[in-house]
């Protein structure tokens, strides 16, 4: 069966989508995807749709679906290059994609990435610290 | 209303979009539709073809070349014998559906292409056409 492969870049997951997609790829794209940030620990994904032509509203929201799912556990998810024409397409469909990040290209998208991963590790750390702080 | 090419596909698998989704955009191309409009009538046709397997068990779509006056466009006919819609005024508004889909596809696909007729009974089948003109 075909399958998007997912890359890993220490805690972050990188996958470029450079086939067409229907709904079973895209399907399987998700439960792989999931696995993946379990198994890896990962703390980011970034998903390359520079070479997808037309995401329809099924595949938007296997999209919306990752983000969601990375979320709860506790993986942020970037969406990166989609086609000016796609977006067009989508918002006419009804389909805003809220809640899902985006960048304009790989390198925009892994700076985000990689800066809200950090915060957020900051974040935990100064909870952890918090009271001495405030002493301090 | 002249139509200048014809051809059949059938749908009956999920993969089949594909090669749809290919012959359009070849069409597209041809008759010099913009990126825009192309991606359109491309995720409209993918919305339609999803309804024709998921509600349908698949069924076949007509691809046309039409010229009206100094226009040219493509015109999709999606033939299907399925369970057909019960309501259709209910079927086209937004966030309605009967799977477990976000009831973009009809209302959706409506927007997305420049005319749109829907004509189904009951136990017969279903028969959706739509037309994207080149610049409409």
């Amino acid at each position: 069966m075909e399958k998007i492969p997912i890359l890993r870049m220490g805690d972050l997951l990188l996958v470029t989508i450079q086939v067409d997609l229907y709904d079973r790829l895209a399907e399987t794209l998700e439960a792989d995807l999931v696995q993946m940030i379990n198994k890896a620990s990962a703390k980011g994904v970034l998903i390359d749709i520079s070479s997808v032509s037309i995401i329809d509203s099924f595949m938007g929201r296997i999209i919306g679906n990752i983000a969601t799912m990375s979320k709860i556990l506790d993986a942020e998810t970037i969406v990166v290059g989609m086609q000016p024409a796609v977006a067009i397409t989508l918002v006419e469909l009804g389909l805003p994609l809220n809640g899902v990040l985006s960048a304009l290209n790989v390198e925009k998208g892994m700076e985000l990435l990689r800066k809200r991963v950090s915060t957020k590790e900051n974040n935990h750390m100064q909870r952890r610290r918090g009271p001495q702080h405030d002493h301090s | 209303m002249i139509i200048l090419n014809k051809e059949s596909m059938s749908i009956i698998r999920e993969i089949d979009v594909i090669p749809m989704r290919h012959r359009l955009k070849e069409y597209a191309v041809k008759i010099g539709m913009s990126l825009v409009n192309q991606t359109k009538i491309m995720t409209a046709a993918s919305e339609l073809a999803r309804n024709m397997l998921k509600y349908a068990n698949g069924g076949k779509v007509n691809i046309e070349v039409i010229s009206k006056g100094r226009e040219n466009g493509l015109r999709l006919t999606f033939i299907d014998h399925g369970p057909g819609i019960e309501n259709i005024e209910l079927a086209l508004k937004d966030g309605y559906s009967t799977g477990k889909s976000l009831g973009l596809g009809l209302p959706g696909t409506k927007r997305l292409v420049s005319e749109f007729a829907i004509d189904s009974k009951v136990g017969e089948g279903t028969i959706v056409t739509v037309t994207k003109w080149k610049n409409g």
